[in-house]
C-alpha cells in the first residue's frame, strides 16, 4: 500500500508517527509521573486533613467524656444523699452547654432497698433546668441501650446516635457504669449517662467543603449516618443500606473497614454527586464513629488536566507545523524528480533534443539530472550512428540479394533442359547458406551427343565465394566447349587460375562428359567427393575415383581422365560436401552412410530425378531439424535411359 | 302557541331530572355513610403492616364500605391494651399474646392469621456459635416475655442452659459483644444486623420453625363483641387487609414508598433497603401455607401453641378454637 505512495507522502507520514510516537511516550511518562506525584501530594494533604479534623471533634468531644467519668469517680468514692445527687447533676448540665441532660440511673434496689426505678435525670428545657425521675413500669430503663451495654460490657459507651425528643436534633448518650465494692467484691451500682446533642459535630462536619463538590460525613458505629451533605440519609441509612441501594458492594467494605475503626483513603463514586471521588476515612478516639472526607477527583486533578489539555494542544499545533515543513522539504525534493520524470517520458518517446532542467544545481538533484542530460547526449550519438550503419548495412544486404539473384541466375534452373532429348533425365539444385554461395554446378552440349555436366564447391562463403565461382564456371564452360577431355578442361582452368589468384581461393569440381549415344562417361575429379551411382542392379555406391587436386592452387598439377559405362536407368548422383556435412543440433553430420541409405529407400519408390534430389532435400532437413545450415547444399541428378 | 307547548314540555322534563338527580343523591348518600373503625397495627409503622397502609392508600378499605383510621402502634401505644381498653376497635398482634389475653379473660377473636410462618430466629456470632450445642452456658439477650415463650421450648427441646438478659428491641448490645447470641426477627433485627455492617457468614442463625416451634405470628383481632355487632365490617377489613397485601407483594416498590411516608410521619428511622427485606421476608410468611391458606388459622398451628403456653403456665386452661377463630376470609 505504502510502496505505491509518493515520496513526500511517506517522509511526512513516517515522520509524523515516528515523532508522534516519541511525544506521545514522553506525554504519557510525564503524565502518569506527574500524577502519581499529585496523588501522592492529596493522599498526604487528605490524610492531615482528616486527622485534624477528627482531632478538632475528640476535643471537644472527650472533654465531654470526663464530666460522666467525673461523677462516676465521686459515686465510687465518696458517700452521698439525694439531694447531693440532683444538686450534681444540675450544676453539671448547667454548667456544660453541650450536655442536654444527666442521669444517675441506679441498678434495681441498689439506692435504695425498696425502691426498683431510682434515676434522677436533670435536662435543659426552654433554658432552665429541669429535673425528673426516669423509671417506670412504661420505661424499664435497665432494657435500654444506654444503660445496658456499658452495664454488660463493663466500660463507657457512646450509644448509637438517636433522635431527642421533638425529633429535630441528633443526641447521643455517653455512659459509664459505676462500682463499689461491698464485701470485697466489685458490685454494680448504675449507669451514669450523659445526653450530648449532635448539632455541634453536624455543624462541624457539615463546614467541611472540598473543592466545590466535596464534602464530609460521619457515621455511627452501626454505620448510620449522622451527618451527610443529603440530609434524608441522616440517621435512616447506614453506608451498608446505601451500598446495597446503588449497587455498591465496594462501599460495603469500606463501611466495614470505617466502623472496625481503620483509616483508609481509596477511590469511590460519590453517590450524592456520582462523580469520581477519594475518600479518606478516620475513626474518632473517642466514640469509635468515623469520618469520611470525598475529595473529587476532577477539581483536585483539574491544574494537571489543564496543563496536559495545554501539551497537547502545543503538541497538535507543533505536529501541523512540522508536516507543514516537512511537507516543504519532501516537495522541494520531489519537485525536479518529477519534473525529470516527464522529460524522461518524453525522451522515451524519442524527444531527444528536449532540455533537461535542473543541470545548474550542485546537489544530488542537481547531478542526476547532469547524467540524465549526458544520457541524452549519448543516446542521440548513438541513434546517429545507428541510423548511419543502419543505411549501410540496408545497402548491402540489398546488394547481396542482387548478387544472390545474378549467382543464381548463372545456374541453369528450367527442368527439364533438355525436353527433347530422351536418353537421358537432369534435375540441379543449389541452396546457398547465405545469401550468394560458393557451390555450383552446370551442364550443357559440347555437340549432338556429348553433354558436360559438373559440380563443384569454392572455398569460403559468400560473395568472394560467388564471384570465383562465377569465374570458374564461366572458365569451365569456355573449355569445355572446346572438346576437349575432362582432365584437359580442368588442366586448362587450373592453369588460367593460378597466376592471378592472389588470395588462394580455390575450387573442388567433378567434371564428366556423356556420351548419350553410348552412356560412356568421362571424368575427372579435382579433389571433390566421389558421386553415387545408383543402379537397379547393383544398389547404391560410391564410384571409384582418383581424389585429385583441387583447381586454383597449384599450377603444375595434372589432372587425371576417368571413365565409366552406364547401363540404362543408372542414376549418377553428384552431391557437395553440403549435403555429407549437414549437422543436425546434437553435432552430428548427416553422412555419405545416410545419404546411401537415403537413396537406397528413396529408390524403392521412384526413379525420377527430380523427386530423387526432393526427397534427399527433405531427409537432410528431417536430419538437421531446427539446426542452422552451415554450408551451401548442391546435389545433381543424372539418370541414362539409353538408346 | 307552538313556542309554549314546547316550554312546557321542557318545563317537564326539567323537573323529571330533578327527581331522578335527588333520588340517586339521597341514595347515594346513604352508601357514603361508611362504617367508622380504629385499626392499630402492634408496631410502629414498618413493612410488617405493609398490606394494612396499601390498603389504605389504595382505597381498598373505602371500596369495602369501611372508614378505617389507622392509629401508630408501637412501645407506647401496645395494640393488645388498645383492643382491650376500646381504644381501637381492631388490632394486630401475635398469636401467642391473643390466646393469652383469651385464656384471662379478654374475650377477643381472631378474624384472620396474616403471618403463617414464625420469623422469630436466634442469631449468634459464628466465631463463638457454631451448633445448637454452642449455646450452652452463652448470653441470650431476649425482648420481653412475648419473645421468651418459643426461646424457651426451644431450649427445653435441645435441655440448654443459656444466661437471659433481657433487653429493650435493640441489636446494639449484641453488635458490641455485650450477648453473645440475639432474638431477631428474621423480616427486622437480623437485616439490621447485616446493614450495620456484619456480613451474614459471621453470623450463626437457628429460626424456630425450622425446630418444631412454628408459632404464627402477626393475626387480624377483634372483640367479640365488634365481631357479633359487625360481622359484615369485620371480615370486609380482612378481605381489604389482604387486597392490600397481595397489592403490595405483587407492587413491592409501591408499597414500600407508602410504608416509608408513615414511617417519616412517625418519625422513624426508615430506609428502602430494609423495608424491602422485609416485605420480602413477610410475603414468605403470608404464602407459607400456600393460598388456600392465605388468612386463615390453622386448628394444628393454635394447639401446638396453646399447649406450649400452658405447659409454661401461661394459661391455665385452653380457650376453644371455635370460639377463638372466625374464618373471615372466603376467597380460597
Amino acid at each position: 500500500m505504502l510502496k505505491n505512495r509518493g515520496i513526500a507522502f511517506k517522509l511526512t507520514l513516517l515522520t509524523i508517527l515516528s515523532t508522534s510516537l516519541i511525544f506521545s511516550s514522553i506525554f504519557v511518562y510525564s503524565y502518569l509521573f506527574s500524577k502519581k506525584i499529585i496523588h501522592k501530594k492529596i493522599r498526604e494533604n487528605a490524610k492531615n486533613l482528616t486527622t485534624a479534623i477528627v482531632n478538632h471533634i475528640d476535643m471537644v468531644l472527650l472533654p465531654l467524656e470526663k464530666v460522666p467519668q467525673g461523677l462516676v469517680c465521686f459515686l465510687e468514692h465518696t458517700s452521698y444523699t439525694q439531694n447531693d445527687l440532683i444538686s450534681l447533676l444540675k450544676s453539671i448540665v448547667k454548667n456544660n452547654p453541650d450536655i442536654y441532660g444527666c442521669a444517675i440511673a441506679f441498678a434495681p434496689y441498689k439506692f435504695d432497698k425498696h425502691l426498683l426505678y431510682f434515676s434522677p435525670y436533670c435536662y435543659k428545657s426552654n433554658g432552665k433546668i429541669k429535673l425528673k425521675y426516669i423509671g417506670s413500669d412504661s420505661y424499664r430503663y435497665f432494657y435500654w441501650d444506654w444503660y445496658q451495654l456499658p452495664k454488660e460490657l463493663g466500660h463507657c459507651v457512646w450509644t448509637e446516635p438517636y433522635y431527642g425528643k421533638g425529633g429535630g436534633v441528633i443526641m447521643a448518650t455517653y455512659a459509664v457504669p459505676f462500682y463499689k465494692i461491698i464485701n470485697g467484691k466489685k458490685e454494680f451500682m448504675g449507669v451514669v449517662a450523659a445526653d450530648i446533642s449532635l448539632k455541634w459535630l453536624q455543624n462541624i462536619v457539615e463546614s467541611i467543603k472540598i473543592g466545590k463538590t466535596g464534602y464530609a460525613f460521619l457515621i455511627s458505629k452501626d454505620g448510620r449516618f449522622i451527618t451527610y451533605p443529603d440530609k434524608r440519609f441522616i440517621m435512616n441509612e447506614t453506608i451498608f443500606t446505601v451500598a446495597k441501594e446503588y449497587n455498591r458492594p465496594y462501599l460495603r467494605k469500606i463501611g466495614i473497614e470505617m466502623i472496625h475503626g481503620c483509616c483508609g483513603f481509596v477511590p469511590v463514586y460519590s453517590i450524592l454527586t456520582g462523580k469520581k471521588c477519594w475518600l479518606s476515612f478516620a475513626p474518632l478516639s473517642s466514640s469509635g464513629w468515623a469520618l469520611g472526607v470525598m475529595f473529587p477527583q476532577k477539581e483536585l486533578m483539574a491544574d494537571i488536566m489543564s496543563l496536559n489539555a495545554h501539551v497537547v494542544m502545543l503538541g497538535i499545533i507543533g505536529f501541523v507545523l512540522l508536516a507543514l515543513v516537512i511537507v516543504f522539504i519532501a516537495r522541494s525534493i520531489t519537485r525536479p524528480l518529477s519534473a525529470l520524470t516527464d522529460v524522461t517520458k518524453d525522451v522515451a518517446k524519442g524527444n531527444l533534443d528536449i532540455k533537461i532542467p535542473y543541470t545548474h544545481l550542485g546537489d544530488e538533484v542537481g547531478k542526476l539530472a547532469q547524467s540524465f542530460d549526458f544520457m541524452r547526449r549519448s543516446l542521440k550519438d548513438y541513434i546517429k550512428d545507428l541510423k548511419e550503419t543502419t543505411a549501410a548495412k540496408e545497402r548491402i544486404e540489398s546488394e547481396l540479394n542482387i548478387a544472390a539473384e545474378i549467382q543464381a541466375s548463372m545456374l541453369p534452373r528450367t527442368f527439364p533442359p533438355f525436353p527433347e532429348r530422351k536418353e537421358f533425365d537432369i534435375y540441379a539444385m543449389m541452396h546457398p547458406a547465405k545469401e550468394v554461395g560458393g557451390d555450383f554446378y552446370d551442364f550443357f552440349f559440347i555437340d549432338e551427343n556429348r553433354l558436360c555436366f559438373l559440380i563443384g564447391d569454392v572455398s569460403g562463403k559468400g560473395v568472394p565465394a560467388a564471384l570465383f565461382m562465377a569465374i570458374m564456371k564461366y572458365l569451365l564452360k569456355t573449355e569445355a566447349l572446346r572438346g576437349v577431355s575432362p582432365n584437359e578442361v580442368l588442366n586448362r582452368v587450373n592453369q588460367t587460375i593460378c597466376p592471378d589468384n592472389e588470395t588462394c581461393m580455390f575450387a573442388t569440381i567433378f567434371l564428366g562428359i556423356l556420351d548419350v549415344k553410348k552412356g560412356i562417361v568421362y571424368f575427372a575429379n579435382a579433389g571433390h567427393n566421389p558421386p553415387l551411382l545408383c543402379s537397379k542392379n547393383r544398389g547404391v555406391k560410391l564410384i571409384d575415383v582418383s581424389k585429385g587436386f583441387v583447381v586454383g592452387v597449384m599450377d603444375e598439377v595434372i589432372f587425371e581422365s576417368q571413365s565409366l559405362t552406364l547401363a540404362p536407368g543408372d542414376i549418377l548422383f553428384l552431391y557437395t560436401d553440403g549435403v555429407t556435412e549437414a549437422m543436425n543440433t546434437d553435432g552430428e553430420l548427416f553422412s555419405v552412410e545416410r545419404l546411401i541409405t537415403s537413396l537406397e529407400d528413396i529408390l524403392k519408390d521412384t526413379d525420377d530425378v527430380t523427386l530423387i534430389v526432393k526427397k534427399v532435400q527433405d531427409k537432410i532437413k528431417d536430419f538437421v531439424k531446427n539446426a542452422s545450415q552451415s554450408d551451401d547444399i548442391t546435389m545433381v541428378a543424372l539418370k541414362f535411359k539409353g538408346f | 302557541m307552538k313556542v309554549h307547548f314546547n316550554y312546557s314540555k321542557k318545563l317537564k322534563l326539567a323537573l323529571y331530572f330533578l327527581i331522578i338527580f335527588l333520588t340517586i343523591y339521597i341514595n347515594a348518600g346513604d352508601a357514603l355513610a361508611l362504617l367508622h373503625l380504629t385499626f392499630i397495627p402492634q408496631w410502629r409503622p414498618q413493612a410488617q403492616f405493609a398490606g394494612y397502609y396499601v390498603a389504605y392508600e389504595k382505597g381498598f378499605y373505602k371500596k369495602y364500605g369501611l372508614d378505617i383510621k389507622i392509629l401508630t402502634g408501637g412501645p407506647d401505644t401496645p395494640s393488645n391494651e388498645y383492643l382491650k381498653d376500646k381504644k381501637a376497635d381492631i388490632a394486630t398482634m401475635w398469636l401467642s399474646s391473643a390466646i393469652q389475653m383469651r385464656a384471662h379473660g379478654i374475650r377477643l377473636v381472631n378474624i384472620a392469621q396474616i403471618f403463617q410462618r414464625s420469623s422469630l430466629m436466634l442469631v449468634a456470632w459464628r466465631s463463638k456459635v457454631k451448633t445448637i450445642k454452642d449455646l450452652n452456658g452463652k448470653k441470650v439477650g431476649v425482648w420481653g416475655t412475648i419473645f421468651m415463650i418459643p426461646l424457651k421450648a426451644f431450649i427445653k427441646k435441645f435441655n440448654l442452659k443459656v444466661n437471659i438478659i433481657p433487653q429493650m428491641g435493640s441489636i446494639n448490645l449484641f453488635l458490641r459483644g455485650g450477648v453473645d447470641v440475639a432474638t431477631a426477627m428474621l423480616y427486622n433485627e437480623y437485616d439490621k444486623i447485616i446493614n450495620s455492617g456484619v456480613n451474614p457468614n459471621e453470623l450463626t442463625t437457628f429460626l424456630f420453625y425450622k425446630y418444631g416451634f412454628n408459632f404464627p405470628e402477626d393475626g387480624i383481632y377483634v372483640l367479640q363483641s365488634t365481631y357479633q355487632k359487625y360481622p359484615k365490617a369485620c371480615c370486609a377489613f380482612v378481605k381489604a387487609s389482604i387486597e392490600g397485601w397481595l397489592y403490595a407483594f405483587e407492587h413491592p416498590k409501591e408499597a414500600v414508598d407508602i410504608v416509608m411516608k408513615y414511617m417519616f410521619k412517625a418519625h422513624v428511622p426508615a430506609n428502602k433497603v430494609h423495608q424491602t427485606w422485609m416485605l420480602d421476608i413477610i410475603k414468605k410468611s403470608f404464602f407459607y401455607h400456600g393460598i388456600r391458606g392465605i388468612g386463615r388459622l390453622y386448628k394444628k398451628d393454635y394447639y401446638n401453641l396453646a399447649k406450649i403456653l400452658k405447659q409454661e403456665g401461661l394459661i391455665n386452661t385452653i380457650p376453644s378454637f371455635k370460639d377463638f377463630y372466625k374464618d373471615c376470609y372466603v376467597e380460597k
